[in-house]
């Protein structure tokens, strides 16, 4: 069989994907204020790496990005759980979170909030969930 | 310490995201998961004693004052429930450790089985009702993982029965919520309730608590929605059946008994007749089956749904005395259905199959596991020193009360053909002549009946012992009486 060549695909895959990781993180970071957040904010990632996968091979992925997913997966719950157990040290009750404005270079004054990294829990945990899948199918004969 | 309520629930979920990292190493897996469980276990007993000593503890996540944000709920019964439920894993995980093979184990498989503990240690605490579906959630995605691992034939017939029938109960249980949120407008229970009692006697509140019972029968495999339960618990291997038949059914009559004493007051007559009709239905049902089947599993899992509807004919009668009996009994069948499932597998093991027809005179070379097994089918019947006599004594009492005699009279004669059936089951298996058996696993027989006995020994303790746990009880039944009790700890005004 002939291999089909796929240079058109392959060379916008390479520019979108980035365009498609950038407005992610964009939603991801936005969620606090706007529409977005952990969720929609990993499943957008996810999907950038699904068009490289269409565009590409599982064998290439995994070279470019040699993540485990479960191990991201699992990550991301830890990160979740741990953020909202910090609660327990300081006696208060679980989940709650703390919040504080900083002047950040760059970014002048701007409020940090531990629910982000609640956030960057759920978005690993996305990320890891539809990886997994997607890839366990695509491996499976 | 504020957050006491919430450690079993936390402890089990750390220890499961910690596993994840490491699926394969199956020593530590075993190790970890049986300390984890060991920790959960003193967290409630810890959390026990202080309810004891200071009433219902409450937590509101997240610093939200109480209807607003989710809170959870330690009242006796739950805590109650909570430690059962942990004891009963910590045996059953330590029986899976012997029973299962190696290339089982690394297959996610104890990380399934503490997940399963988050979503019932989570579903006895939460105070939310909303909640209550997301702990439901957890727990049945966990059993859903644990039904289907291992890839047999069976178990993929079965696993898609039950994934199906649950998932449409799901989307009844949301439904119900909805309604009942457009209603009350409110998912905190503490303030449904109060809401509710404001309300009135109303159709709509009539209609939505049908609904929640439609919901909970079919998790808690009441007559006519037990249909999926046979199919499904017979197909998964003996530990995983152990912790269903225990811990999944059990969840459904605990949100029935929560959720039928504290929001559904006011049309008892229709709701609770309807109840009560059912119950004895499941007695009847369930009897039936396990009288009729002659494959051990079968017998036991038939006999889960008749102690469905004996906990919630206890419920349906809504007196003091059957309140109690039915707490009485729903934390004596967790732990001997545990039991009978763990020394039914040991004979399964031992024979290599599950039919009575190629079992017989076990007793000859296992004459520990057989006393063990009548001690405990006599317990499950309810002989008086064992732990089942006092629970059904009360509920029986209680119906009497309430100017019943066809369900108390049922109640008895239910007994007595359990108590048929699992000597069936005793004089065939362990009785007669022996037969030579094939099962691969009868050389782990002596191993597996420590944990067996282990929760046989706690039955016997829990009925002999009556009167030390009488006072528990006792509490845990006030706020079911009362349902104040229950509000104003939750809202504190």
């Amino acid at each position: 069989m002939k291999k089909p060549n796929d240079v058109i695909l392959q060379t916008v895959t390479t520019v979108i994907s980035f365009i498609i990781i950038l407005f992610s993180i964009n939603l991801f970071f936005a969620g606090h204020y706007t529409p977005g957040g952990g969720f929609i904010g990993g499943l957008m990632t996810a999907a950038a790496l699904v068009l490289l996968l269409l565009a590409y091979d599982v064998k290439t992925l995994n070279k470019v990005l040699p993540f485990n997913y479960q191990v991201m997966t699992a990550a991301g719950l830890l990160i979740a759980v741990l953020t909202s157990a910090g609660a327990l040290l300081f006696n208060e009750p679980f989940l709650t979170h703390a919040y504080d404005y900083f002047d950040l270079p760059l970014l002048g004054k701007t409020s940090l909030h531990t629910a982000v990294l609640f956030d960057t829990g759920v978005y690993l945990v996305v990320i890891g969930i539809t990886m997994t899948i997607i890839q366990t199918i695509g491996e499976s004969e | 310490m504020i957050n006491l309520p919430l450690l079993p629930i936390l402890i089990p979920l750390l220890t499961a995201v910690i596993l994840m990292f490491f699926p394969k190493r199956i020593k530590a897996q075993r190790f970890i998961s049986l300390t984890a469980i060991g920790a959960t276990i003193v967290a409630s007993i810890v959390l026990a004693a202080e309810v004891k000593a200071n009433g219902i503890q409450t937590l509101n996540l997240g610093s939200w004052p109480a209807p607003y944000g989710i809170t959870l709920v330690s009242d006796m019964l739950s805590v109650l429930l909570v430690l059962t439920s942990s004891i009963l894993t910590f045996f059953v995980v330590w029986y899976a450790m012997i029973y299962m093979d190696d290339k089982y184990e690394s297959f996610f498989f104890y990380i399934g089985v503490m997940f399963l503990l988050v979503g019932i240690n989570g579903a006895f605490t939460t105070g939310d009702i909303f909640n209550l579906f997301v702990f439901f959630e957890v727990f049945l995605i966990s059993s859903y993982l644990l039904i289907v691992l291992g890839g047999k034939k069976a178990q993929l017939r079965e696993s898609i029965k039950y994934v199906l029938i649950n998932v449409i109960s799901s989307a009844l249980f949301v439904t119900a919520v909805a309604y009942l949120y457009a209603v009350v407008g409110s998912l905190n229970m503490a303030d449904i309730s109060q809401r509710i009692s404001e309300l009135g006697n109303s159709g709509i509140i009539t209609v939505i608590a049908i609904f929640f019972l439609l919901v909970f029968g079919l998790k808690g495999a009441i007559v006519p929605l037990y249909f999926w339960l046979p199919g499904s618990y017979s197909a998964p291997p003996i530990p995983v059946l152990a912790l269903f038949g225990a811990l999944l059914t059990k969840v459904g009559v605990y949100s029935i008994l929560r959720t039928y004493t504290l929001f559904f007051t006011q049309d008892t007559g229709y709701t609770h007749e309807i109840l009560g009709v059912l119950a004895l239905l499941s007695i009847v049902v369930g009897v039936i089956g396990a009288v009729a089947y002659r494959e051990v599993k079968t017998i036991i899992i038939y006999n889960i749904v008749v102690a469905v509807g004996v906990i919630l004919y206890g419920v349906a009668a809504m007196t003091p005395a059957s309140l109690e009996g039915a707490v009485f009994y729903l934390l004596h069948d967790m732990v001997i259905k545990a039991a009978l499932f763990l020394l039914v597998g040991i004979m399964i093991a031992i024979a290599g199959s599950s039919h009575l027809k190629d079992m017989g005179g076990m007793i000859r070379d296992y004459p520990r596991i057989g006393w063990t097994y009548f001690v405990a089918a006599l317990a499950l019947a309810g002989i008086p020193p064992l732990s089942g006599f006092i629970g059904k004594l009360l509920i029986v009492q209680g119906g009497f009360e309430a100017g019943d005699i066809v369900g108390p009279l049922l109640v008895l004669i239910s007994s007595l053909l359990v108590l048929y059936s699992a000597m069936k089951i005793f004089m065939n298996g362990f009785w007669g002549t022996p037969k030579a058996y094939h099962g691969a696993k009868a050389k782990l027989a002596n191993r597996l009946w420590v944990p067996a006995a282990a929760l046989v020994l706690i039955a016997i303790f829990y009925g002999v012992g009556t009167e030390a746990i009488r006072p528990f009880i006792t509490m845990a039944v006030e706020p079911l009486i009362d349902p104040a009790i229950y509000i104003e700890a939750v809202l504190k005004e």
